[in-house]
């Protein structure tokens, strides 16, 4: 019996090993049937498997350490709102220059024309990015996935429009759509200017969840849903939607990092964040004419904005291949 | 195939129509056109405002001034454009029609650069992938998509602009720079080429001794500010590139082929010889563009004359080899002059505007200057596209060489070259015709933050100037050349898409 029950070499063991034991009387007389299961049989839920595969990638380990240490800093040096930060340097206060301003140990990344501590400076430019991008990457994931589920399952004169507003957007350039709201939002502030550019980031991710709910549902566990009677809704939101989550995640961290580029942008033409609220983009543009003889001024909100974009495109890259790791491999 | 096509622009112009409605609403209400005359102090305020009141039509309701605007572009169709007037009296049309020239050169030389350089670069990650070739391109790949297009525009200035100019009036390589550059050469190319160990060494140091012996002579004779090609030059480097491209195409057992190509070059060399009076006097654009047709023509002609059995592959080695051809003897034409254009402008790359005002030069010395200001800029947007094509064309080409077909054809014993040029190669293209048409409209909005930084006086110009003070007029011409141009390129992409994918013929 047990030659045939090991007869395919390199495959699985569809029986736990405890019960091949229980059937030797020596396994038994050892209490083999309360031995734990060992690990290879051990069953993981979805989430945990994704864990697992993130976890592995070394880029987006790496990436989203570095990224929880930025956003770490960036809120608690100087502080948000009420809550004081660890920093001594206010962001306000003018300083007596050391020099011409130069990095030194006690202005680490220097201090700007009128004498402020630049590293203050820029860590609240920081905050009001990391703000912006994280709230648009919401506000457009909500929207996006509500009206590309409705898109896909009902079809209809809702995909229509949802496949217009996307043509739109492919013929105006996003940064031309995004400039002329974000001057229309000009006084709203960071939550207006947010939700501004949450209205125009959606249509991408609309389309990518309408594709997938136009897949599933034509699989079997809808119609078996259907066929019980179970309403739209419930089926989209315990049915379809659960099984598009690996799109729905991974578009919405690239949407954070699409956000930041185009809110730096926009604040660097001058159409995005207003005075008297600082932005990386508004330190940029500046000071971009100070660059030959005050670099540090040109170098720190550059090198804010270049890590945490790619941070989070490399953690965006690492969920993708956590989801779907069937592309990955050629020679395995 | 035509109604396909008609059926694509009646959609595109609709879009384009429901487009423009919903720019012009947004533009109207963007913000107060008055603030800087109600917040002056000068003595006719108030007849300011009126005069500006009365030229914008700001009383009138917005369908009343979006007819207007419309029936105005509609008279494009029968001749008299009126594109409006901006909020300085000055007519648009003509505005329009200088910004464009300059934004429109730029972006389509950035979106074939990207194309060419994206599609090679991910094909070439595909098939070496998990290799240090692989890693390195992924990660710059990563880096350039998510560098801040403002920022790099900066750095590229004073590194790209001011120490070459700084570097070219001397015009000579330390021999460190020499021994650097050639190591890193040999590198990339012995990671490209792959193979054994043994391999890879042997075309490194060939590598390295070629590039190393190449720039020590151009040092020697130095070719940075007199440099010479010949027309000895343009035969080689053509002929090398025509045996590369056979190498590729039909693989270099096919005679016949190799033979056209080689004729090709020669050909286009005696041409070179014969019409060089013409080509460096005083040519005109219109000449050049119906010469490179006709280069094309009879390259074409001499693929089918040599052809044999492999007609249309032999096309298409010598049309590609034309074409090398062609823009070598440019190339060999732009040297000759360079000595010449360092005397009139002896710092090359400005960084300010897309040519140099009050410039005295001859054509070829006008090609060069607008040559080099618009070198920067095109490597800015080239970078940022270069990295999503290389990485969707990557992961096309990965899941294409998956396929049973693949398998199939490399346990028939075709060779990897036939695999990957012959199968591979045009069915990861597909989805990549989709992906340059969505990026178009992104390499839009580049096109504004880089013209901002190198000070162009382009289309993004008239869209920031526009917007800034609430005008309506110069924002919608910027919308209608960017939308037209954007249309038309996901028309390409439409037709590409079927010509390359026999399922969907229509």
């Amino acid at each position: 019996m047990s030659d045939i029950r090991n007869s395919n070499p390199g495959g699985e063991d569809f029986e736990p090993q405890v019960s091949v034991a229980s059937t030797d009387a020596v396994g038994l007389a050892a209490g083999g049937s309360a031995a734990p299961l060992p690990d290879e049989d051990k069953s993981y839920s979805q989430g945990q498997l994704v864990a697992r595969r993130f976890f592995r990638h070394k880029g987006a380990l790496s990436a989203m350490i570095v990224l929880g240490i930025v956003i770490v800093v960036a809120f608690t040096s100087i502080g948000v709102g009420p809550i004081p930060g660890w920093w001594p340097n206010s962001y306000t206060l003018q300083y007596d220059k050391i020099g011409d301003g130069a990095p030194t140990w006690q202005y680490p990344f220097g201090q700007d024309t009128g004498g402020k501590d630049y590293f203050a400076l820029v860590m609240r430019g920081t905050q009001f990015s990391l703000i912006i991008a994280f709230a648009v990457g919401i506000i457009s994931t909500a929207v996006g996935t509500l009206v590309g589920a409705v898109a896909g399952f009902y079809r209809g004169w809702i995909e229509t429009i949802l496949m217009r507003m996307t043509d739109v957007f492919i013929v105006i350039p996003l940064l031309a759509v995004a400039a002329v709201l974000g001057r229309m939002a000009g006084g709203a502030g960071i939550l207006g200017l947010a939700l501004v550019l949450g209205l125009v980031t959606w249509t991408s991710l609309a389309r990518l969840v309408r594709g997938e709910v136009l897949s599933l549902r034509e699989r079997d566990f809808v119609l078996a849903a259907r066929a019980v009677g179970t309403g739209a809704w419930r089926i989209i939101s315990r049915h379809v939607l659960p099984n598009a989550i690996g799109v729905i995640i991974v578009s919405a961290t690239l949407s954070i990092s699409t956000a930041i580029l185009l809110e730096t942008s926009l604040s660097f033409l001058g159409f995005g964040v207003q005075a008297p609220d600082t932005s990386l983009g508004t330190l940029i543009s500046d000071y971009q004419a100070a660059f030959a003889t005050r670099p540090w001024l040109f170098w720190w909100p550059g090198i804010m904005i270049l890590t945490i974009a790619l941070c989070v495109n490399f953690i965006g890259d690492g969920l993708r291949d956590a989801f779907d790791p069937r592309q990955n491999r050629t020679k395995d | 195939m035509l109604k396909f096509i008609l059926r694509r622009i009646g959609a595109s112009a609709l879009v384009l129509w429901g487009a423009s409605l919903l720019m012009y609403v947004l533009i109207i209400n963007a913000g107060d056109p008055l603030k800087d005359l109600r917040e002056s102090n000068m003595q006719n305020k108030q007849q300011l405002i009126d005069a500006r009141i009365a030229l914008l039509r700001l009383d009138d309701p917005w369908y009343e001034r979006y007819w207007d605007w419309l029936t105005g572009v509609g008279g494009c169709f029968t001749g008299n454009c009126d594109l409006g007037v901006t909020i300085n009296g000055i007519d648009v049309l003509g505005l329009t029609q200088q910004a464009a020239s300059s934004t429109l050169r730029l972006i389509t030389l950035s979106t074939l650069l990207a194309i060419v350089v994206g599609v090679a670069l991910g094909i070439l990650t595909a098939i070496r992938q998990y290799s240090g070739f692989d890693y390195t391109v992924t990660f710059s790949a990563f880096l350039f998509f998510s560098l801040p297009v403002f920022w790099a525009a900066t750095l590229l200035k004073e590194y790209a602009a001011i120490q070459y100019n700084n570097w070219i009036a001397v015009g000579q390589y330390a021999p460190w720079t020499i021994v650097i550059a050639a190591l890193v050469a040999g590198f990339l190319l012995q990671a490209v080429l792959g193979g054994t160990r043994r391999r890879r060494l042997v075309t490194a140091a060939v590598t390295f001794g070629f590039v190393t012996i190449m720039l020590f002579v151009f040092n020697a004779l130095d070719w940075w500010r007199n440099p010479m090609f010949g027309i000895g030059g343009v035969v080689v480097v053509s002929a090398a590139a025509g045996v590369l491209v056979t190498a590729l195409v039909t693989g270099l057992r096919n005679r016949r082929a190799l033979y056209a190509a080689l004729t090709t070059v020669v050909v286009g060399a005696l041409a070179y010889q014969v019409l060089a009076p013409i080509l460096v006097g005083e040519p005109s654009w219109l000449l050049l563009a119906g010469l490179f047709v006709v280069t094309l023509v009879v390259s074409l002609a001499i693929g089918a004359a040599w052809g044999g059995y492999a007609r249309r592959q032999a096309m298409l080695v010598t049309g590609i080899t034309g074409v090398i051809t062609s823009l070598m003897v440019v190339a060999d034409i732009l040297l000759a002059h360079w000595a010449g254009f360092l005397g009139l402008k002896s710092r090359p790359i400005s960084t300010i505007g897309s040519q140099t005002p009050n410039f005295t030069g001859e054509f070829w010395d006008r090609v060069l200057d607008m040559g080099t200001q618009i070198l920067l800029p095109t490597i800015l947007l080239t970078l940022v596209s270069v990295a999503t094509h290389s990485r969707y064309t990557r992961s096309s080409m990965l899941e294409t060489l998956n396929q049973d077909y693949v398998r199939t054809a490399r346990s028939k014993g075709l060779s990897e070259r036939e695999v990957i040029v012959k199968h591979a190669f045009r069915n990861a293209l597909i989805p990549i015709t989709t992906i340059v048409a969505f990026d178009f409209a992104a390499l839009i909005g580049g096109a504004i933050i880089t013209e901002q930084v190198f000070g162009w006086k382009g289309m993004g110009a008239l869209f920031q100037d526009g917007l800034n003070a609430v005008d309506p007029a110069p924002v919608m011409a910027f919308f209608l050349v960017t939308g037209v141009a954007a249309v038309l390129m996901n028309l390409v992409a439409d037709i590409a898409y079927a010509a390359l994918d026999p399922r969907i013929r229509r």
